[in-house]
């Protein structure tokens, strides 16, 4: 429980912290809110020489407009996103995954985009970038590119970032009128991870749904969508039937792990049983 | 001025008592805000660091040992292996051979030759600093030769399986019986079961968990010449006191050992560390302060675990409810060494099996077991709990039988509230209770009815959440104990408390204790019986504990003994105070010390109201000394030792209303309402507080907490984040009451209430959720109740199964060989 030795870096700007990461070697990590990384190094899984903390890094932290888009910034806490007036009104779906995230104390340090650069299956927001069709910012020695959430999570804890690459900021689209979003998360105790989760957001017009995104947490090594549920929503009235039906194929296509949380056959009964929760809520059932 | 205001006479009327007030704890500013000393804070100079590396095998030879690195790392000191030791560890005590035949293997301090189990210490590095000494831990080279590894306790005790200790014969450690009929306590029970017109027999497995104090156990041993002292997080710094001298050869009056504040043990803490004989034997050889401190990791991997039995019981009855008979067969799970207690553990339980009811036949059986995880001992309970879940449990089971309310069939047979004292088919004298009043009580809290109703509705309309109501109707044996019970069980101990009061020249009084709190709050629950029986000032009285050079003889907090042995030491100690103060009183006064009263902390002539002396005036007079009487020694001072001639028995009535989601096979808590009766209550706020925390903690066992091993014996659950230990947002709201029956063993008539939720709560919890679900066909969930597994015994049938990943054989405590989940596949 008492980490590796390791030298420590602390930039002001992306820049510096570009730099910082070039100059650091082999073996360099990039500290956000380390509440993923800390634990892991204490345990002696990870054992970095250099860490460069984004902490001090202004420009990373804060949530903006840009025309129908929300921009927020990696370095984001858990906390300023529970906080934020912008997200309070266009970015539902994130405010209600990122209040269900660990206990006070770790989202007052744990950040947006650590959670998404970690990309671990049983956390809360990978799931929502990708049914929000996230966009990532993403700057390193070779300049700046963006990926989409599809391409962003490529496998268990593994992203599209390359070595040197700093995940700067992500785009999501705003929700506004006719949208209503729902993050149902299922968990033994209140601070734990999730066994499933469900972010469902729906659009309605008039009686039937013009358009539905589910995301689905830990139902496989990345988030995946219930691409046919929601395929099975589009147009449909707006009732406890059609999405009861639809929500029995929200398991299609996922390959959910077997831990001391839950086997695979339950994660996917699960996963059927809170996509229509997700749904009823996010339709105003 | 009317007489009321008169000042002469305001004087005179006696402070109001201070027992049965809610105060609040005197302690809690500086425990909460950490502005005490815990072990971990001791600086000391010179002082070194020592981390231990620990094995990752759970069985194996050590045949490559090469320390030689770690010696060269920076700031490293020393480092020793087993062999370095061998010489001088000698063996970790176990003070309970429940059997005369108990066989036990030893248990060193590091590991010489063979590891069994993960965690046990390989090496340790002593460096200047905490981190040098863990960086070091990384240097050292070991290779095991691996042996085959034992963990499914059904396994173990067969013919031809594999041993944990190749100097044994077999994985059995001990078998111990109780005999109702060999006893003359009871009858036959074979008769009884032949005789009977049903019975009901069930397997119910008690999981393993892990104490999970706050304070991580921490050591610091400071050498002077050749004396030493130890600070230890430690519930009982004076038997570690002896133990540790007996284990090195330091010799006792050599040793002195400090328990400072100490962060919460439940049991946990009632050991003699390896760590702890280690740090004494390193400051030993360097001649230098040693601390050592551990992770939550080696906290949640090497702490003794507790609870981890098989229990088969059976039941005999009659068709009208009558119970006739009661068999018990237990499997309890040892780990891979016995400590201080390990053995007497299910043996403590033994007694408990029978509950409330009037048995006329019992008989108890148990195998210690060895296996290779980490040992088992005492954890909140210890023994009781398991007693009051099985008993619990197949009460409602013969209730379905019978196709009666458990209400009813418990009312049929428990002991009435005239028939107290009652000696039970164990052979124990229950004390005193009314279960009727606390049972009518405690369903009015819950609501019962109501509840029954829309039990009933959500049945009739199928609502995908059912709704259950459990009860346990418990009671258990507290105030550890006549010491005359404990000898004939084995015990390596008496059972006495001791307390000394101290009267300072400005009539403050030092009360000091052999009771050691690690939460509990004696200091003020002391301080209010002292401000009672000595009429000074609540505030007047400071309590000192838990140093073995201030406080020398004393026995230590478990078994809920503090108040019933300790609080009665402290009573005793304060009559002889005033006995001794009324001599030198009578002296001042002029007066016959027959003729002086004592009240309100003052003596006066009786008759003659006005004139006195109070007893803190008698404590300047004593310690100046000019005027006393001839032929008594100057000082007030007393001390007494008390040795209860027996237990108490707190009992209850606890009803939880659960949740279970059906779609999902969430439970949840609706509502839980328990009536304790603890005998007389010296503190509400304390009582209420031990209350709430022990049902987290039996509510944990029920639903939340479980130790698992894989099939190489990792501890899987190795950190909170697979361990779950609820937190105050899982749990409902309690609504909690008391009847008082007060004790007959002691003059506080107090019983005892540390362990009395945790052990009362857990069947109250799992008779509820079957109770949601029985009508769906489930008859058994085991605990903790994970969704998956309601979720599983209610679609696929059995318990449940196991908490394990598909494809591996890891399982929580006991086994996993008649898994309801395996069931549930074909
Ligand atoms: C007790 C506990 C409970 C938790 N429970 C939950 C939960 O229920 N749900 C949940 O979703 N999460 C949970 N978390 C995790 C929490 O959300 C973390 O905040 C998050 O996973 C990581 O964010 P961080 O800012 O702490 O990242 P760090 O731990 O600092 O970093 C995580 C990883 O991302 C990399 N990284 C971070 N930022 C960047 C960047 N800008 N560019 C490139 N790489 C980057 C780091 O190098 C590291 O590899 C829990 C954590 C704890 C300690």
């Amino acid at each position: 429980m008492i980490p590796a030795p390791f030298a420590y870096a602390r930039p002001t700007t992306v820049e510096e912290a570009l730099q910082a990461i070039a100059e650091g070697g082999e073996d360099v990590k990039v500290l956000a809110g380390g509440q993923s990384l800390i634990p892991v190094m204490r345990l002696r899984l990870a054992a970095p020489e250099l860490l460069v903390d984004l902490t001090r890094v202004e420009e990373l932290r804060g949530v903006r407009e840009d025309g129908d888009t929300l921009v927020i910034g990696a370095m984001t806490t858990h906390a300023d996103v529970l906080a934020d007036p912008l997200l309070a009104q266009y970015g539902q779906l994130i405010v209600q995954a990122t209040e269900t995230v660990a206990d006070r104390q770790v989202r007052r340090r744990g950040t947006f985009g650590g959670a998404l650069a970690h990309a671990d299956p049983a956390g809360d927001l990978p799931a929502v970038a990708l049914a929000l069709d996230a966009e990532f910012v993403l700057v390193g020695p070779g300049g700046r590119r963006t990926v989409s959430a599809a391409e962003f999570f490529v496998d268990y804890l593994t992203t599209a970032l390359e070595e040197g690459e700093l995940l700067v900021e992500i785009r999501v689209p705003k929700l506004g009128e006719g949208w209503g979003v729902r993050y149902e998360k299922f968990n033994r105790v209140a601070q734990a991870w999730s066994i499933v989760a469900v972010a469902a957001a729906v659009r309605r017009q008039g009686g039937r749904i013009a358009e539905a995104r589910i995301g689905l947490t830990n139902m496989g090594p990345t988030p995946l969508r219930a691409s046919a549920t929601e395929a099975a929503l589009v147009g449909v009235d707006v009732s406890m039937e059609t999405v009861t039906a639809a929500a029995a194929q929200a398991a299609e296509g996922t390959s959910p792990s077997n831990d001391l949380n839950a086997q695979a056959d339950y994660r996917q009964h699960l996963a059927q049983v809170l996509t229509r929760r997700a749904l009823a809520a996010a339709a105003g059932l | 001025m009317t007489a009321v205001e008169d000042p002469a006479s305001a004087v005179d009327l006696p402070p109001a008592k201070e027992v049965g007030q809610a105060r609040r704890r005197k302690e809690d500013a500086r425990l909460i805000t950490g502005k005490t000393t815990w072990t971990d804070n001791m600086v000391l100079p010179g002082m070194l660091h020592l981390a231990v590396l620990r094995s990752p095998v759970a069985h194996g030879r050590i045949t490559h040992l090469d320390v030689s690195a770690a010696k060269e790392r920076p700031n490293v000191v020393a480092v020793y292996t087993g062999a370095d030791l061998a010489e001088e560890q000698g063996s970790l005590p176990c003070a309970w051979p429940v059997t005369p035949d108990m066989v036990n293997p030893g248990h060193p301090s590091i590991a010489v030759e063979q590891v069994n189990h993960v965690g046990e210490a390989v090496a340790i590095v002593v460096a200047r600093s905490r981190t040098a000494a863990a960086d070091a831990l990384e240097a050292i080279d070991v290779d095991y030769e691996p042996l085959p590894v034992v963990l499914d306790m059904e396994q173990a005790v067969q013919e031809g399986s594999p041993l944990v200790h190749d100097s044994t014969s077999s994985n059995t450690s001990y078998h111990f019986v109780f005999d109702a009929g060999e006893a003359g306590t009871g009858s036959d029970t074979d008769q009884a079961f032949a005789d009977a017109e049903v019975t009901v027999s069930r397997r119910f497995v008690q999981q393993r968990l892990i104490p999970a104090f706050m304070e991580p156990r921490s050591v610091v041993v400071q050498p002077s010449g050749d004396n030493y002292t130890m600070w230890s997080a430690t519930q009982i710094p004076h038997i570690l006191r002896v133990m540790a001298a007996m284990v090195t050869g330091i010799p006792e009056h050599k040793l002195r050992v400090i328990a400072p504040d100490v962060g919460g043990g439940f049991g946990g803490k009632l050991q003699v560390n390896p760590e702890e004989i280690l740090c004494l034997l390193i400051a030993r050889r360097l001649g230098k302060p040693i601390k050592w401190t551990e992770t939550r990791g080696e906290s949640l991997m090497t702490a003794h675990h507790g609870r981890d039995q098989v229990q088969f019981i059976d039941v005999a009855a009659d068709r009208d409810g009558t119970v006739k008979g009661l068999r018990v067969r237990l499997l309890a799970d040892m780990g891979a060494y016995l400590r201080l207690i390990t053995p007497g553990v299910p043996a403590l339980g033994a007694f408990m099996f029978p509950g409330i009811y009037k048995f006329p036949a019992y008989r108890f059986e148990c195998d210690g077991v060895f296996t290779n995880k980490v040992p088992t001992d005492a954890y909140r309970g210890a023994g009781r709990p398991e007693a009051t879940f099985a008993i619990e449990r197949i009460m409602d089971e013969l209730a379905v039988e019978l196709g009666m309310d458990p209400l009813e069939v418990r009312r049929k047979n428990w002991i009435n509230a005239e028939e107290f004292p009652f000696t039970t088919v164990a052979g124990l004298e229950y004390d005193s209770g009314d279960y009727h009043q606390a049972t009518e009580q405690a369903l009015e809290l819950l609501g019962y009815d109501e509840l029954r109703a829309e039990q009933q509705r959500r049945r009739e309309s199928n609502d995908p959440v059912q709704l259950g109501i459990g009860f346990s109707t418990f009671t258990e044996m507290c105030g550890l104990a006549p010491s005359r019970v404990l000898g004939s069980l084995a015990f390596g101990a008496g059972g006495w408390e001791q307390a000394s009061i101290r009267m300072l020249p400005t009539g403050k009084v030092e009360v000091v204790t052999g009771s050691t709190p690690h939460g509990q709050g004696h200091e003020t629950a002391w301080s209010q019986i002292v401000a009672d029986q000595l009429g000074v000032p609540f505030e007047d009285v400071e309590v000192l504990h838990g140093d073995t050079a201030i406080s020398s003889r004393g026995l230590d907090t478990y078994g809920s003994r503090s108040l019933v042995v300790g609080g009665t030491a402290v009573v005793k100690a304060a009559e002889k105070v005033v006995e001794k103060a009324r001599v030198i009183a009578a002296h001042l006064l002029e007066a016959n010390a027959d003729d002086l009263e004592f009240t309100g902390g003052k003596f006066s002539v009786r008759g003659t109201p006005g004139a006195g002396v109070g007893i803190q005036e008698v404590a300047l007079a004593i310690f100046a000394a000019h005027d006393y009487p001839e032929g008594i020694e100057p000082s007030i001072d007393a001390e007494a030792t008390f040795d209860p001639e027996n237990f108490s028995f707190p009992h209850g009535t606890h009803i939880c209303a659960m949740e279970i989601d059906t779609e999902t096979g969430f439970a949840k808590i609706r509502k839980y309402a328990c009536v304790d009766d603890v005998g007389t209550i010296v503190n509400p706020l304390i009582v209420e507080g031990q209350v709430h925390g022990g049902l987290a903690q039996g509510i944990a066992q029920a639903m939340y907490e479980e130790a698992i091993y894989d099939a190489e014996g990792n501890l899987t659950t190795g950190s909170f984040v697979d361990y779950l230990v609820p937190a105050a947002s899982d749990l409902p709201h309690f609504d909690t009451g008391n009847t008082v029956h007060a004790a007959t063993s002691n003059p506080l008539g107090a019983k005892g209430v540390g362990e009395a939720g945790c052990i009362a709560s857990t069947p109250a919890v799992v008779n509820a959720a079957l109770d949601a679900v029985r009508h769906l066909g489930v008859t058994d969930i085991r605990m903790p109740l994970t969704p998956e597994r309601v979720w599983r015994a209610l679609h696929g049938g059995g318990d449940g199964g196991d908490r394990a990943a598909q494809g591996s054989n890891a399982y929580g405590g006991a086994r996993t060989t008649e898994s309801g989940y395996q069931e549930a596949e074909q």
